[in-house]
């Protein structure tokens, strides 16, 4: 404990959260310590017309590629964009029955979901407050849906609390607030408080916690029907006779503080976390299409970019076909808007300044991987009344994604099998891929035994696999944020970058929005000056 | 056993108020099993530099060390001339190199002396000088 005076720095403190609470706890952790943050946008760029016959050679038909190549059209430039894949969309992605799938190393795999079904293996969510993301699906005209965050019914898990049984998220959120509010009202009665809380406060503290804790009139958390209100029942009320509710029994404060399922309550808690959340109707890769769609003329599929040169005239990039090779080719424009994750863009010969150089050199990627498995039954409808969010495991598959659409279908179903970060990302992505589905299948079975008798197929993406981003998302540290993003950021020449990873909304598509919208508003700039 | 486990809790709890927001999993402090190789930082449960290439590292350098192509490439390691000095691959794995992670917090010492003198004598690498766990430790 003689260290304890020592604060920890971020980094550490975030390692020591990430080795203690999981993958989504680092996450949260991570956005509370303004590793993510809010968005900026304020609307779509107003950026007015540039002088006639002025192009930008836009690299990559992302989300930031796309943005940036939508609106740089509409402002009147011309606009040619190059994109590795055979779609557009890059990280903005669903994978369908009947898609093939080729990971890094030769692992293919073709996906044999139903009609219908569908993982998305990257981002999944849209929070309410990501305006640029919305902006943009309300202009392409994209569908959505509401994607549940917190299921109260669906389950938490230790693998050594409770006997590896799964518990309630609602049995332990009750039970966790029900005991501190009881030891709260406790300490303010004894006086514990009076320092820090006027009595005709306390009169109210007590009230509220009262409330808060669904305490009884003693201001005990008892096995009551005030507790069950909150936990829900052994026997629900119901109608006509018999039909009394019978509580349950709380777990008690000991076992709730040992168990660590605490650490699991607070789900819906963080501000990327927050009601109202949606998704695309028939999967996240409905924006990438739709703007591959918008944009169909200016998008030229299956470049690989092997070199970016800018002069004193403009900027030519070469590539090559991307699965076939051969004759190298060139496209040339006034300026360039580089999308091209930092992960391959620090493999590319590009003739920038020492800064830039620099900052694009020292991000690393991390490690994500996703496994869908699809079932021949909604079992966890039918059977433990869950109808979407996500089950918190300790195991390395971390959690469970219960589908959000075509709730009480008799038909199948797609599970996010897992999603973790980090550690038990990377030993996924060393396995093939059909391990990763076994091990998903293995620690699924230990929350929803029905797994081995239902499951049909599956499919997994790891991050660090994927052809072409080589991981997940950028990872900044506070200390390399510090020393490199505004030079990662600012204009060199007649290049910008653009992306999640020149954004502080790393691994969302709000990121990639926002900078795109920032950098193409800064290049607009330059070019008018 | 169950003394270290709420020691190590009631010591994250003092230094991590975040972790009561998070809604992450609910592990054991002294997870053990599947549980203790969940966390975003956790220790990589291999032993032997075997182990520990195929447990992690041939996720991107790909079985037999052959590396792999895309959009970008991953080097493949074997027959691998950059292997010459243990110290440069102890480095890399330490501090990591462009968009590959430096892994300092998740392997220890020893199963990164391990790997290297792993790779260093296999996949057509014949570099016989050992490094040692305390040249790693130098090197941190």
């Amino acid at each position: 404990m003689t260290d304890r005076n020592d604060a920890p720095s971020r980094r550490s403190l975030l390692s020591m959260i990430g080795v203690v609470a999981g993958s989504a706890a680092m996450y949260h952790a991570m956005t509370e310590l303004g590793f993510a943050g809010e968005s900026t946008f304020t609307g779509p760029p107003k950026l007015g017309a540039p002088p006639p016959g002025t192009s930008v050679l836009v690299l990559g038909a992302g989300i930031a590629g796309m943005v940036a190549a939508m609106e740089l059209r509409d402002a009147g430039y011309k606009v040619q964009v190059l994109e590795y894949n055979g779609r557009a969309g890059g990280r903005n992605w669903s994978l369908y029955g009947g898609d093939t799938y080729t990971e890094l190393g030769g692992f293919t795999q073709k996906v044999g979901f139903d009609p219908g079904q569908y993982i998305n293996p990257g981002p999944w969510r849209l929070p309410y407050h990501h305006q640029g993301i919305l902006h943009y699906v309300n202009r392409l005209n994209v569908a959505l849906e509401p994607f549940t965050q917190v299921n109260y019914n669906a389950y938490v898990h230790s693998t050594t609390a409770f006997g590896g049984k799964p518990v309630r998220y609602r049995e332990v959120q009750a039970d966790f607030y029900g005991h501190v509010s009881e030891l709260l009202s406790k300490s303010t009665k004894q006086g514990a408080l009076d320092q820090a809380v006027s009595k005709q406060d306390q009169e109210i503290l007590l009230a509220a916690l009262k409330n808060w804790g669904a305490l009884d009139g003693d201001y005990k958390y008892a096995t009551g029907l005030e507790a069950g209100e909150r936990r829900g029942y052994v026997k629900d009320p119901g109608g006509g006779l018999n039909s009394m509710p019978i509580a349950g029994k709380a777990i008690a404060l000991p076992e709730l503080l040992q168990s660590g399922l605490w650490t699991a309550i607070g789900a819906g808690l963080a501000y990327d976390m927050q009601s109202a959340i949606f998704q695309p109707k028939g999967g996240m890769g409905m924006i990438g299409k739709a703007f591959g769609k918008a944009l169909e003329p200016l998008i030229q599929y299956s470049c690989k970019v092997v070199d970016i040169h800018q002069d004193e005239k403009g900027v030519t990039a070469t590539y090559i076909d991307s699965e076939k090779g051969g004759t190298r080719k060139t496209a040339t424009a006034d300026w360039c808007v580089c999308t091209i994750p930092a992960s391959v863009l620090s493999q590319i010969p590009m003739n920038v300044g020492a800064p830039m150089k620099a900052a694009i050199n020292q991000l690393p990627y991390m490690a994500a991987t996703k496994v869908g498995l699809q079932m021949k039954r909604r079992f966890w409808e039918e059977d433990d009344q869950i109808y979407g969010g996500q089950s918190y495991t300790d195991q390395p598959n971390t959690m469970i994604g219960y589908p959000m659409w075509d709730y009480f279908s008799k038909g199948k179903g797609v599970l996010l099998g897992a999603y973790n970060f980090g550690t038990p990302a990377f030993i996924a992505a060393a396995k093939p891929p059909e391990e990763r589905i076994k091990d998903a299948l293995e620690y699924g079975s230990k929350i929803h035994p029905q797994y081995k008798d239902e499951f049909e197929c599956g499919v997994a993406v790891a991050w660090h696999r994927v052809p072409w981003t080589l991981g997940c998302a950028g990872f900044w540290t506070e200390e390399s944020r510090a020393a490199h993003y505004d030079d990662l950021c600012a204009i060199d020449g007649r290049i910008v970058l653009a992306g999640e990873h020149a954004s502080r909304i790393p691994a969302w598509q709000e990121g990639a929005v926002t900078s795109a919208v920032d950098a193409i508003t800064r290049l607009h700039k330059k070019v008018m000056s | 056993m169950k003394r270290f486990a709420i020691a190590a809790l009631l010591t994250t709890l003092a230094a991590a108020p975040a972790l009561a927001d998070s809604a992450g999993p609910a592990p054991k402090p002294a997870a053990r099993g599947a549980a203790a190789i969940s966390g975003f930082m956790a220790h990589f449960p291999f032993e032997g530099g075997q182990a520990v290439y195929e447990g992690v590292c041939q996720g991107c350098h790909m079985p037999g060390a052959v590396g792999a192509v895309g959009a970008g490439a991953y080097p493949a390691l074997a027959k691998d001339e950059n292997l010459e000095t243990g110290a440069y691959p102890v480095l890399l794995i330490l501090k990591g190199q462009k968009a590959m992670p430096g892994f300092s917090m998740q392997l220890d010492d020893k199963q990164i002396a391990d790997v290297v003198n792993y790779v260093r004598t296999h996949f057509g690498n014949h570099y016989s000088d050992k490094v040692s766990v305390d040249d790693v430790k130098a090197m941190r």
